[in-house]
């Protein structure tokens, strides 16, 4: 076959980025998904197909209670984040002045420590002898220490919405920073106050940010496997910390693979039905 | 719209003492300005004079720190943008690129209590007026640039304003377009009756459009007049250069009388100025001013009726509806050169470059400032 010099060229370009997709990200999937339809006994695996797995997956309490906490975890994880992120997204865009470099700077200090520390560090916060607690007691408020704080779902909303805020905040930042200043000089102009003028101008605009946003947050929150072990204690279990046990301590990596593709599906279609009812946010103008 | 052809003297924008300025200097500086009602104004001047700035003022986005302004006769100095009764249209004509032009056209109608209905029937009208009949429906980023300019026009006037502010709209279209939307502009204005004030550095423009110009240097307004008066009498040497071309010469005061001053050039001899046609505060020193359509090339056989003088051609152009002829004075050893542009190219003498000419002018037509 022949190939003119750039047709090579091209392969020779796609040809890395193509093997890194096939090896790293397309194999493991196929692997997985092949694994879930298989069963193990002991070290075993047996390789008739199956649907057991799935079966067990969708259909036992125990992970169905895990799918829906984990979902419901993210969810809000998600919407705190966003929450909290858009007004401080919102400040550094709209009143930073020549400070706004530094302000990201800022925000981006506690990555300079692993997300690992930081985890542990909101159990010296909300711990039976932690930050909290000495100081409700040092203000004479409580008589014991407080134990609602650490090791249930809350501890561990808390700890991702604090983990995840500045993947929420720079996407918001930079669709926030986009929006010509002239639009809202216009919008004024022709009778909006600023709480009009948010919601008819400054959040359609930026909406691409927030989507953004959603989608970094959401996707990984639901796979979180860190931080329901620290600070959630046996209330704030996810699914992929059940994962993890079919796979070690169980043995049953074909049920753990079925939990993964189940958890894997029910993200992209999440994902893929929150960018299409958003799509008209996100064309190119 | 209100049908209002005439202008009549009430004031409907009137600017006292006004300072703005950022970073200490001051962009506007001391400005006190009276836009009548009904009428076609524009704030003319090189960038950076401080013309946007003045509209900004009047519209609200910049807030003086001396001076007040008075809209319709209320004093605005502390009522927001979304409160006056201006609207603009902005020099990218800040489009709202999420909404179509419907929505963009009715924008501020939202912020009105009228029905649904009204407002559709409205926008109707508007986009009617401004030429843009169906297109209600279309995408803002597929508009060109003069659809643009009219969905801004539409826009602003849709709310009825008593001041229309426009900063520099047509200095992003092309030539053509920009001659054909001067002339629609002017159009729209007599037929809706809304005072405009216009922004612009383009002389044509500000001549062609307006019922009164406003020259501005440095944060300062020099003058302000009809078009006519501000061509065949500009009242400071910087808007007498900034407006069309000028040929200046130095001179020394002669002689001094009740209606008329004497001047002596080395090469122009003793001119005669009349009074009125002086400006500045009076001193010995004045530089006067010909327009290059005033000076005129004098052939052999004529004789020399008035004022007269004999030059070099050092440069000549042909610009299709006019000759442009650049010529060296003889007495004077600066280098510079002045301008004689005539226009009726075919019964004028046809020198070339190199050649002695005896150039011609009226007196009447000069005009001249003192020097400090």
């Amino acid at each position: 076959m022949y190939l003119s010099e750039q047709n090579r060229k091209g392969w020779r370009l796609l040809g890395v980025p193509f093997l890194f997709a096939i090896f790293l990200l397309a194999v493991p999937i196929v692997t997985m998904t092949a694994l879930s339809f298989w069963t193990q006994d002991y070290l075993t695996l047996i390789k008739t197909i199956t649907f057991e797995n799935y079966k067990q997956a969708w259909f036992q309490p125990v992970f169905q209670t895990l799918f829906a906490r984990s979902l419901i975890i993210s969810l809000t994880v998600t919407f705190f984040t966003i929450l909290f992120a858009f007004p401080i997204a919102y400040y550094i865009s709209f009143y930073g002045g020549k400070r706004k470099a530094l302000w990201l700077f800022l925000i981006t200090i506690p990555f300079w420590t692993s997300y690992l520390l930081r985890m542990f560090l909101w159990k010296v916060i909300l711990g039976y002898n932690g930050v909290l607690n000495s100081f409700f007691d040092w203000l004479g408020v409580i008589t014991e220490p407080l134990t609602f704080l650490l090791y249930n779902t809350n501890a561990v909303i808390l700890a991702l919405v604090h983990g995840w805020a500045p993947f929420a905040i720079l996407p918001i930042f930079v669709s926030l920073e986009k929006i010509d200043r002239s639009l809202l000089e216009a919008s004024n102009d022709l009778g909006d106050n600023s709480f009009n003028q948010f919601f008819r101008i400054i959040l359609p605009l930026s909406m691409p940010g927030v989507i953004g946003a959603v989608l970094i947050i959401f996707i990984p929150c639901i796979g979180d496997y860190i931080t329901p072990k620290l600070v959630g204690g046996p209330e704030g279990l996810m699914i992929a910390n059940m994962i993890q046990v079919q796979f070690s301590k169980a043995n049953n990596a074909p049920l753990a693979a079925a939990l993964s593709v189940t958890s894997l599906l029910i993200v992209g279609i999440i994902a893929m039905a929150f960018v299409f009812f958003n799509r008209k946010y996100l064309r190119n103008y | 719209m209100i049908k209002k052809n005439s202008i009549n003297n009430e004031k409907i924008v009137d600017l006292i003492s006004i300072v703005k300025s950022f970073d200490h200097v001051k962009a506007v500086n001391n400005v006190s300005l009276g836009i009548n009602e009904g009428e076609f104004f524009s704030l003319l001047g090189p960038s950076g004079c401080g013309k946007t700035t003045l509209l900004r003022v009047i519209a609200g986005f910049e807030k003086p720190e001396n001076g007040n302004v008075f809209i319709n006769g209320t004093n605005v100095n502390s009522v927001a943008p979304n409160n006056r009764p201006t609207n603009m249209v902005f020099q990218n004509y800040a489009i709202f690129p999420h909404l179509n032009v419907s929505e963009n056209v009715g924008y501020g109608l939202r912020n009105t209590n009228l029905s649904k209905d009204q407002i559709l029937k409205k926008i109707d009208g508007a986009l009617k007026l401004v030429g843009l009949k169906g297109y209600n429906k279309r995408a803002s980023s597929a508009l060109s640039g003069g659809q643009r300019q009219r969905v801004a026009l539409a826009r602003a006037l849709i709310l009825k304003p008593r001041v229309l502010l426009l900063d520099e709209p047509l200095s992003a279209l092309d030539k053509n377009l920009r001659e054909q939307m001067q002339f629609e502009l002017r159009q729209l204005q007599k037929s809706v009756g809304i005072t405009f004030i216009l922004v612009t550095h383009d002389q044509t423009e500000a001549l062609t459009m307006s019922d009164r110009v406003g020259v501005m240097f440095n944060g300062k307004v020099d003058q302000v007049a009809t078009p006519e008066q501000i061509y065949n009498k500009p009242e400071t040497k910087m808007v007498a250069a900034f407006i069309g071309s000028m040929n200046f010469f130095e001179t020394k005061c002669l002689e001094k009388s009740s209606k008329t001053v004497t001047v002596f050039h080395k090469d122009l001899g003793n001119v005669k100025l009349l009074k009125n046609n002086i400006f500045g505060v009076e001193s010995t020193k004045l530089t006067i001013g010909i327009r290059p359509e005033n000076l005129k090339i004098i052939s052999d056989n004529l004789k020399i009726q008035s004022k007269s003088f004999t030059a070099k051609i050092v440069e000549k152009s042909f610009m299709g509806d006019t000759m442009l002829y650049s010529i060296k004075l003889n007495q004077s050893e600066n280098n510079n050169t002045y301008n004689i542009s005539i226009s009726d190219i075919k019964n004028s003498p046809n020198p070339n470059i190199g050649d002695k000419i005896s150039v011609t002018f009226e007196e009447a037509d000069v005009v001249a400032y003192y020097e400090e």
